[in-house]
């Protein structure tokens, strides 16, 4: 049955720090290899050196400028996944069972012989984390690599997932977040990590950590004194000119 | 969202169809024979047909079957379920008026309302989604089942129950439509809240995760109709509603003024799904800094 669990063992999942990430895309590359050629149908594209290229990826990386009122914008990269939700609208739409979440440690997956590829996920979805298989038309989304961090053929280090493994700027940790005391969950509880859309009610797993604030320059040049603009006093000709300018119809105040 | 034309016919006929099969259940006509065999054959050629039509859409159709087993959740589930309950049970009550010349009246009417019953399940799978603010109102399932029993009561004859229920429908459509325009943004999902970097400042999308599209905005971003969208309005309203009552109303000879009412009507129905999808904005567009 597609019900939910009522609560479960572990709660895996990533905590993605925006203060760190520099949007090089490495996570979003490691994501498609290894998902295209383990578990489940691959990531297909379709007109993939053609004019119009398209693709299945379970990870991408949006860019957001943010605009604070009286500083400059920041440029905000911001990957997104699958968040593995506690309350997760994505499984209960299934007709068929083919979603499910696990007991045992929280992760969404998808059955891909259940799948009838109707789609009804993927708009249940307000993270936009389904998306179908141009090739194989069934429903594909982030398991978490639940092939690589149960794999005891792969070395320990390797036994989280990709994405998480290749970011090269340590922008992404994996762990279990039902676990007040794991290093993920003292992360977030450090750096006031967030949910995506609380409102919707999913009640995510996956967290983010905000951009730290940045660091505010004094007004301060040994220069300053001699760079002042010579006209700001407005004195004897310049002065006379500025308020003649002004007056005219349309003239700057 | 992408107005897909297998689920566009599929709510539009399969719609008329069991809104007929409603009013032959309850004995709004009770045919025999030859006569029974006629109005049973149009009824499920539409809503059959419209459900044949919403395979179309599914990835792997074949394996349809496993869809009838997640009731306890899922509307479509749910939706399938009902549609064969109801059916068989018409089925048997058909089978009886036109073989045997038998008016199995408590059949009809489970069967009746039964088929009300797929039209219901059918707009819960949309009025369910929150991420589609536009449709998470009550005002669909009362148009869906609104429109299948003023569909319904035109197919089949009954002239002032069908313009009553239509003039209806009008307004309440009008009104749907009025207080959809302001649902998005009363849901309070913004690309602030998307993001969660509302306390920094305004959010704005300053670059794609890739060049080209995907199949999210392929599915969830349809912004190329909606320029279109008050004009089409006014034909839907014209179309579904008025002139069918016109038509009706005429005194004429219903029989032939009711060919152009139905067909006035089906264009219209058409138009006002299309709208129904192409006017909704779904919240994952938000990521893309789009609606």
């Amino acid at each position: 049955m597609t019900c939910l669990p009522s609560s479960t063992d572990k709660k895996l999942g990533l905590v993605i720090d925006l203060d760190t990430c520099v949007g090089c895309h490495a996570c979003v590359v490691s994501c498609k290899g290894w998902n295209t050629e383990n578990y489940g149908a691959p990531l297909a594209d379709q007109d993939a050196y053609g004019e119009n290229p398209l693709g299945t990826f379970l990870n991408r990386v949006h860019s957001y400028e943010v605009q604070p009122e009286d500083s400059p914008a920041q440029l905000i990269h911001f990957p997104k996944s699958c968040l593995h939700c506690d309350d997760a609208p994505c499984v209960t739409v299934c007709p068929t069972g083919a979603s499910y979440k696990r007991t045992e440690d929280g992760i969404v997956l998808v059955n891909e012989t259940d799948c009838i590829g109707c789609g009804l996920c993927a708009w249940a979805c307000p993270y936009g984390a389904r998306e179908l298989d141009g090739e194989e038309k069934v429903m594909k989304k982030c398991t978490l690599c639940v092939d690589r961090i149960y794999n005891e053929n792969l070395p320990e280090e390797d036994r989280q997932p990709a994405c998480v493994r290749t970011c090269p700027a340590g922008a992404r940790h994996f762990g279990d977040l039902g676990d007040e005391e794991s290093d993920v969950s003292k992360l977030v509880a450090e750096r006031g990590g967030f949910d995506l859309m609380p409102e919707q009610g999913t009640k995510p797993v996956n967290k983010y950590l905000p951009p730290r604030p940045k660091d505010e320059m004094p007004e301060f040049d040994v220069l300053a004194p001699y760079l002042e603009p010579i006209a700001s006093d407005g004195k004897g000709f310049v002065g006379w000119l500025d308020k003649a300018l002004s007056s005219l119809p349309g003239g700057a105040k | 969202m992408h107005p897909a034309a297998s689920v566009i016919i599929f709510n539009t006929f399969s719609g008329l169809g069991f809104g007929l099969l409603f009013w032959l259940g309850l004995g709004a006509l009770v045919p025999t024979g030859m006569s029974a065999f006629i109005w049973f054959t149009i009824a499920y050629v539409l809503a059959v047909g419209g459900l044949i039509a919403s395979t179309f859409h599914l990835g792997h159709p074949e394996r349809a079957i496993k869809a009838f087993s997640q009731w306890k959740t899922s509307w479509l589930s749910r939706e399938g379920i009902c549609a064969v309950f109801a059916l068989i049970v018409m089925a048997i009550y058909a089978a009886a008026l036109v073989f045997a010349d038998t008016h199995l009246a408590l059949i009809g009417i489970i069967g009746g309302i039964a088929s009300l019953g797929v039209v219901f399940t059918t707009s819960m799978i949309y009025a369910q989604m929150k991420t589609v603010p536009r449709w998470r109102h009550w005002t669909t399932p009362a148009m869906y089942l609104l429109l299948s029993i003023g569909g319904g009561a035109l197919l089949s004859g009954q002239i002032y129950i069908a313009a009553t229920l239509f003039v209806i429908g009008a307004l309440l459509q009008i009104f749907a439509w009025i207080s959809g325009d302001t649902r998005f943004k009363a849901s309070g999902t913004t690309m602030e809240t998307a993001t969660g970097l509302g306390h920094i400042g305004k959010v704005r999308a300053f670059e794609p995760p890739h060049t080209g599209t995907n199949y999210l905005m392929r599915e969830f971003i349809h912004q190329v109709g909606r320029k279109h969208a008050d004009k089409l309005r006014i034909i839907t309203i014209g179309l579904a509603f008025v002139l069918p009552v016109i038509l009706l109303l005429l005194p004429f000879n219903h029989h032939i003024m009711a060919i152009p009412a139905v067909l006035s009507h089906i264009a219209g129905v058409l138009t006002l799904r299309w709208l129904f999808f192409a006017q909704a904005e779904h919240v994952v567009g938000l990521y893309y800094g789009k609606r």
